[in-house]
């Protein structure tokens, strides 16, 4: 076994212990570091993989981003000796089918798929190439995904603005 | 061993590290020598990190008292540089306690996210040619990337003390690591347009002709003075302290720690204040590149006699130096008046100079 077979299975079980950990936590906070654990670990896989940029990415949006958000909003609203509730038992059986079926869908394209050896074994990928096709509107250029996200931001932050200053109109 | 000695060159450390490689490959199976390599470049930066600890809380020390007009620590050792050892071993000797009511794992945890954060970070530095742990080529991205990190120990310390004053530290920290992020990676993005690579050994070596921030024009000077804020906001250092202001918060965030655990805290802010002079020296005054005048030969030669991890440390201690200026001159500012500075002013300013600096790149009215 190579050492990028040891990490890469250290990574999985540190990534599968803590997925696990974070769906049946009860303390809110300690969900959310275990999340933060899976997401940094696929992180790594990225960078084993030499996908860098993708990696980057990967923990500048989840890690610096959703994950801090998360754990802002729990700052804000829970207190340290707050447990939640155990589920019911009915929405336990749902939501177990509802990741059976996705589990399978994922493992049954997995298996079906021939993975062809790659003749190139040069996986990094450039800033270039990454900017051309992002603003690319050629084939395979992704301008207007690109635009469309945008465009969709843009009416997140308004819609944001006009929900945090609707106050101002009340009477008081 | 006598072949390695013989590699040491001062002025190019990739003959050292190829031989060092070399000597272990002839030895070790690969996996194995590039397990001995990591653990090696592991211990120098433990090492480094001990020194940088020392050396900085002394020159910080130093740096107040001229300010304020007092000599700073004079009684251990000669003009008091055997203080932050002493202060060191006292650190190592307290008693770790624990508070009764705490959420014990990520109390224990927070100080572990802060320093692998500043662990992460250090590792794509280039202190010399040659001497790098990591040259990704996204160097720069990943830099900003990994330094998001220590909010969520800053969080997450403030959140577990179960400690009004450290929540409210915690939570102020994270409002202002969060907005302030946005303009350090703006401001280095303007400077990533005329580089046009993240790599950090190429943004080196773009420099050769001459460090950006005198190419750049002013773009790259307001560039420059934005980052030099917004990285000071960055990592909680005076005047934007208000995550810890000792006389509001008593010390935020940080509270409830003791001993190693504070001390955790304490060495990685010290490292972050490292790491943020090393981007700035590395993007904005050419890293390790001598400082070269046009055609004046020997002028030039005379530069490059000087070693370029002494040409790093200096630019590095020139900005460290700053920001410590800023620190004991400037006083606190309200949280309200922090997220307008950055909400207001730095951020519009970043977005008009990245614009100002891609018309000039385009035009190619740089040098």
């Amino acid at each position: 076994m190579n050492n990028e077979s040891i990490i890469f299975y250290i990574l999985s079980a540190v990534l599968l212990v803590s997925g696990v950990l974070a769906v049946t936590g009860r303390r809110i906070l300690r969900a959310a570091v275990f999340l933060l654990f899976a997401l940094s670990s696929i992180a790594a896989l990225y960078f084993l993989l030499g996908f860098f940029f993708l990696a980057a990415v990967q923990i500048i949006v989840y890690i610096g981003g959703i994950v801090v958000l998360i754990i802002f909003s729990i700052l804000l609203t829970h207190h340290i000796e707050h447990r939640l509730k155990k589920p019911s038992l009915n929405k336990m059986l749902m939501s177990a089918l509802g990741t059976m079926v996705g589990a399978g869908a994922c493992l049954l394209t997995i298996w079906n798929h021939p993975f062809p050896e790659a003749s190139n074994v040069e996986p990094i990928t450039t800033m270039d190439n990454i900017g051309t096709k992002m603003l690319g509107f050629g084939e395979g250029g992704y301008v207007l995904p690109f635009e469309l996200i945008s465009v969709l931001l843009l009416t997140a932050m308004i819609a944001v603005i006009v929900i945090a200053k609707r106050k101002e109109n009340l009477p008081s | 061993m006598n072949r390695l000695i013989l590699k040491i060159n001062i002025y190019d450390f990739t003959p050292l590290t190829q031989a060092i490689h070399d000597a272990l490959s002839e030895s070790f199976s690969p996996g194995i020598t590039t397990l001995i390599e990591m653990v090696i470049i592991g211990i120098a930066f433990i090492t480094l990190f001990t020194i940088l600890g020392l050396v900085m809380v002394y020159a910080e020390r130093k740096v107040a008292a001229l300010f304020q007009q007092r000599l700073g620590p004079m009684r251990v050792g000669f003009f008091g540089t055997a203080q932050t050892i002493a202060d060191a071993i006292k650190l190592l000797l307290k008693e770790p306690l624990m508070t009764k009511n705490a959420d014990k794992f990520l109390f224990n945890l927070a100080p572990f996210f802060v320093i692998i954060a500043s662990f992460l970070a250090i590792a794509a530095v280039p202190f010399a040619k040659g001497l790098q742990a990591l040259d990704f080529n996204i160097g720069l991205f990943y830099i900003v990337a990994v330094s998001s990190l220590g909010v969520i120990g800053i969080l997450l310390a403030g959140w577990s003390s179960n400690n009004k004053y450290s929540l409210i530290g915690s939570m102020r920290s994270g409002a202002q690591i969060v907005s302030y992020e946005l303009s350090v990676g703006l401001s280095l993005l303007t400077m990533v347009v005329l580089t046009g690579t993240l790599q950090l050994s190429e943004i080196i070596e773009s420099q050769q002709d001459g460090w950006w921030i005198f190419k750049g024009h002013i773009p790259a000077f307001i560039a420059f003075i934005v980052f030099l804020v917004a990285s000071t906001a960055e990592l909680n250092r005076g005047p934007f302290d208000l995550a810890e202001a000792e006389s509001e918060l008593t010390a935020g965030f940080h509270t409830e720690y003791s001993g190693m655990k504070f001390s955790f805290f304490f060495l990685a802010e010290f490292v972050n204040l490292f790491i943020v002079a090393a981007i700035g020296a590395t993007v904005f005054l050419g890293g390790w590149m001598p400082f070269h005048l046009g055609n004046w030969e020997g002028f030039n030669l005379i530069m490059d006699f000087v070693p370029p991890i002494f040409w790093f440390l200096a630019k590095v201690s020139f900005i460290i130096f700053i920001i410590m200026w800023f620190k004991w001159t400037f006083p606190r500012l309200r949280i309200d008046q922090l997220l307008t500075l950055e909400w207001k002013y730095l951020l519009p300013i970043n977005l008009v100079n990245i614009v100002v600096m891609a018309f000039i790149a385009m035009q190619g009215w740089h040098f």
